[in-house]
């Protein structure tokens, strides 16, 4: 395959005035660390977007920053970092559960896959956060849609259609991202040996508290027991992150300690850089990475998780490890190899409360064959066929990634 | 006025008895208002300077009663406008007189609070206020807070993106919404999203937050409930200038705080704020910030000492902090009245809505008064000054030959300013049919046919809304063409990078 190294918007128009006239459909990289996310793609040429790099624009005072979509991601953080602030959303490092180089991606990368981590339940995933770009649409347009400003509602959304679209309506060439500032402290309150539905129950009373938890998360002992060294391990773990003035944080955790006493015990507290590797190593789904199996990734409501996972149990999945994230919303799902993955069962479980679930690794001959999006209703699945069809009538981006009909 | 909406078609208005009829067999017969009297209610929204009487109103109260409409529209190709409370500041449900009025304020009912699981299900006619008075008693609230929330309705809010004075910390309207259901053009109901976070696939519910009701009818919305902080406390911060004001907010946000609302209003403001009704505002200073920090007491407490210290760096020369719940709340009614303030001393004022890289001010600002000069009208400045978003309060009399063209053109003029400083035509109010001619200024003509292209994978005749947002109404067939230049790369010189 040829890999096509465009620096601007102009060069991506030739490629794609090409693959129009040609009908070749193109496939869109940055470093690569997300290439075995979604369904594998039918493509005669690479565009890596790594030529299009550079921080254009960053005024920390405004919170904002402006670069192009191949840029490094690690730059951005470095970055950000050396102003004490962050992408607060936490955005997921795939290395590690795709078997890639860890810290790697793009920025760009980051937007088109939607990304976020544990903070996701209070500071939101890269939609919330992307507040432009500029792009080159399959039809070989280029087009901007929002600004450098927090608030804006001139013209349609469309950076929210361009994060989670997988590259298939559009290739970004310039994003600009809302920046906050860094928490001045954190801490992590673990409480340990509880089983899965009484840790739901500490996490939704504890996220109804108005002690503004920034993560909440339950590791059963398996998953636990599977932390990189030096983080507690051994019976299961329910974590709850305090972030804030450490004035804030040092009351609040005296609050949560003194609410769930009864309930929960005592627990065992994570400080600073500790509590960062801990949600670090959720975030990018260490505790199952190792494991010879299949990831899914499954959002519904958070008093619904722990029920999916055992009726999904129930139906006699073989399922070898889970945790759960966002107070029980998300669950990371390990199962062992088969040919479909055991997509009927595992969705079936998350239909009856609502939500989706995404195989999120497996083999492409896993991939190709199993719908790795969750399916939609046909109105809505056609809807969204007619939103591809006006971007990329051809099907020349990223062809099949998220859909075999597209 | 010199606004120019599409003309009614002939064979629509021709059509009327006959879709009124169709219309009663929907619904029950007072649901459909016909009779000119009664259609005066809805001439317009709270862009009161456009005026149009609908051709007909619907009043549905279920799903399958807007479905039906939806169906029926698509049938007899009539054209539809969403409207919620009416109070938009763009004119976005203003009617079309060949057009069916959709006026979902019967969908008001909170249909199921999840306390678990921190969210409400509602219907689109609910007041935004009525969610958090329905939720309040268990110590929660929903955060989008805009000035308008006692009547503003939670569909309309969607439509709009709609803001506030605390969405710098707790976001906007697309950042506190779960799930949405909608029916398209046509009929077909969709559910997007629910009680879980993110999307299977596009982010449809995003794109319908803010796309002004071109889109689809929203039936329902689940909206994400938060635990009112444990404490909040106002600061007031007086300045000799604007600049002063604007720099202080800066170094806030540059120290790494975050308030709960930051807001600014200028001299002009202040004093019609405090006039209306006294809240204890600093009348001697050029410029207000308004700070309010919310968190633990202790959190709070250190905050308010830390700010203060900021805006003394700042030279402010007036600093009160609140030491009440009472206290605080007379800090924000100034603030929150600031609109129909302005309005007292108007007599009648048009609302700009621009948001602007927050270095800028001082720039447009001092651009504005050369405006005001020469232009002839006053201007007052409200400010959500922590994101940028400008509301400047154009005076004008609208008994007065001349008067609104003239605030038009102002109002023009400082949009194109906000647009040169890298800013935006509006951050919350919306296009609608008021800053639509304006959207060249921000947008090249691929843009613009780019978001008309989503729009036709909607609603392909352009039925729902149109007029509104975009500046000429391009048909669905033409934009989907395709004009490929170039063609073939020259090969084989690949890479060629």
């Amino acid at each position: 395959m040829e890999t096509l190294l465009p620096k601007d918007e102009k060069d991506l128009q030739e490629v794609f005035a090409a693959a129009l006239a040609n009908e070749e459909p193109v496939d869109v990289v940055g470093q690569g660390s997300k290439s075995a996310l979604g369904r594998p793609m039918i493509a005669q040429r690479r565009i890596d977007s790594q030529a299009m790099t550079g921080v254009s624009l960053f005024e920390p005072a405004e919170l904002v920053l402006t670069a192009g979509a191949g840029t490094p991601l690690r730059e951005i953080v470095n970055l950000l970092d050396q102003q004490g602030q962050q992408l607060a959303f936490e955005p997921i490092d795939y290395g590690p559960l795709l078997g890639r180089e860890p810290q790697s991606g793009t920025i760009g990368g980051l937007a088109a896959t939607n990304a976020s981590g544990p903070r996701r339940i209070k500071a939101g995933a890269a939609r919330d956060h992307l507040l432009g770009f500029k792009a080159v649409s399959g039809r070989g347009d280029v087009f901007k849609s929002g600004g450098r400003v927090m608030k804006n509602v001139t013209g349609y959304d469309l950076s929210k259609l361009m994060t989670g679209s997988y590259g298939t309506l559009a290739v970004l060439t310039e994003v600009t991202f809302k920046v906050l500032p860094k928490a001045e402290t954190e801490e992590t309150l673990l409480f340990t040996g509880l089983e899965d539905a009484a840790a739901v129950a500490v996490m939704t009373e504890a996220s109804g508290l108005p002690h503004e938890l920034s993560s909440l998360a339950h590791l059963p002992a398996a998953s636990a027991a599977a932390l990189p060294d030096g983080l507690p391990m051994g019976a299961s773990l329910t974590a709850l992150r305090l972030e804030g003035p450490a004035v804030s944080v040092a009351k609040r955790k005296d609050d949560v300690i003194a609410h769930f006493k009864a309930a929960a015990g005592e627990p065992e507290a994570l400080q600073g850089l500790a509590s960062e590797r801990f949600w670090a190593a959720l975030r990018d789904v260490v505790p199952l990475a190792r494991q010879d199996a299949q990831v899914w990734r499954l959002s519904t409501a958070p008093t619904e998780g722990a029920a999916v996972v055992e009726a999904i149990r129930a139906a006699e999945v073989p399922v070898t490890g889970w945790f759960y994230d966002w107070a029980g919303g998300l669950v990371w799902l390990a199962v062992e190899t088969a040919p479909h993955a055991h997509a009927a069962a595992i969705r079936a479980a998350v239909e009856t409360v609502g939500g989706h679930a995404t195989l999120i690794r497996a083999d492409d001959d896993v991939r190709g064959v199993t719908p790795v999006f969750h399916p939609q209703p046909a109105a809505l699945a056609a809807l969204t066929a007619r939103i591809k069809n006006s971007f990329d009538p051809a099907h020349i981006l990223n062809r099949g990634r998220m859909r075999d009909d597209f | 006025m010199s606004l120019t909406m599409p003309k009614p078609e002939e064979a629509i208005l021709a059509n009327r008895a006959r879709l009124i009829e169709r219309l009663r067999q929907i619904l029950p017969h007072d649901n459909v208002i016909d009779e000119e009297r009664e259609l005066r209610a809805y001439e317009c929204d709270a862009l009161t300077m456009y005026r149009q009487l609908p051709l007909v109103v619907a009043l549905p109260e279920t799903v399958p009663q807007v479905s039906e409409i939806m169906a029926l529209a698509k049938e007899m190709n009539v054209k539809v406008v969403p409207r919620g409370a009416g109070t938009s500041l763009s004119g976005g449900s203003l009617p079309l007189g060949d057009g069916i009025l959709l006026a979902m304020g019967k969908f008001n009912k909170v249909l199921e609070v999840d306390y678990a699981n921190r969210c409400a299900r509602v219907q689109p006619g609910v007041a935004n206020l009525a969610i958090s008075k329905a939720v309040e008693h268990k110590g929660f609230y929903y955060a989008p807070d805009p000035s308008s929330q006692i009547a503003c309705s939670i569909g309309g809010n969607v439509g709009e993106n709609a803001g506030g004075v605390h969405c710098l910390k707790y976001g906007l309207t697309t950042n506190n919404i779960l799930g949405l259901e909608v029916v398209l053009f046509g009929g077909e109901v969709v559910q997007l999203g629910g009680k879980h976070l993110d999307s299977e696939a596009y982010d449809l519910m995003g794109l319908m937050t803010g796309s002004e009701g071109l889109l689809a009818v929203i039936t329902e919305v689940t909206v994400r409930i938060l635990q009112k902080p444990q404490t909040a406390r106002g600061l007031l911060l007086g300045f000799p200038t604007v600049d002063n004001g604007a720099d202080c907010v800066a170094a806030i946000i540059a120290q790494g705080i975050i308030p709960g609302g930051l807001e600014m209003m200028d001299k002009m403001a202040i004093i019609a704020a405090d006039d209306f009704q006294a809240c204890g505002y600093p009348r001697d200073c050029e410029s207000l910030v308004i700070c309010e920090l919310d968190g633990t007491a202790s959190e709070v407490d250190h905050l308010i000492d830390v700010v203060s210290e900021i805006a003394r760096g700042q030279g402010a020369t007036y600093i009160k902090a609140s030491d009440s719940e009472e206290e605080r709340l007379q800090f924000w009614a100034g603030r929150k009245n600031a609109f129909p303030a302005v309005g007292a001393i108007g007599p009648d004022y048009l609302c700009m809505d621009g948001t602007i890289p927050r270095g800028q001010l001082s720039r447009v600002l001092k651009g504005m008064q050369e405006m005001s000069a020469k232009h002839g009208l006053r201007v007052a400045n409200v400010f959500h000054a922590g994101d940028g978003n400008l509301h400047p309060l154009i005076l004008y009399d609208a008994n007065k030959p001349g008067d609104i063209e003239k605030a038009e053109a102002f109002g023009a003029d400082i949009l194109k300013l906000c647009v040169e400083v890298g800013g935006v035509l509006t951050g919350e109010h919306g296009v609608g049919v008021e800053k639509r001619d304006l959207m060249h200024t921000m947008f090249s003509e691929v843009d613009l046919e780019t978001q008309q292209r989503v729009k036709c994978a909607f609603d392909p005749e352009h039925r729902l809304n149109p007029g509104k947002v975009f500046p000429t109404l391009n048909r669905c067939a033409e934009l989907g063409m395709m004009h490929v230049h170039g063609g073939r790369l020259p090969f084989p010189d690949i890479p060629r990078f």
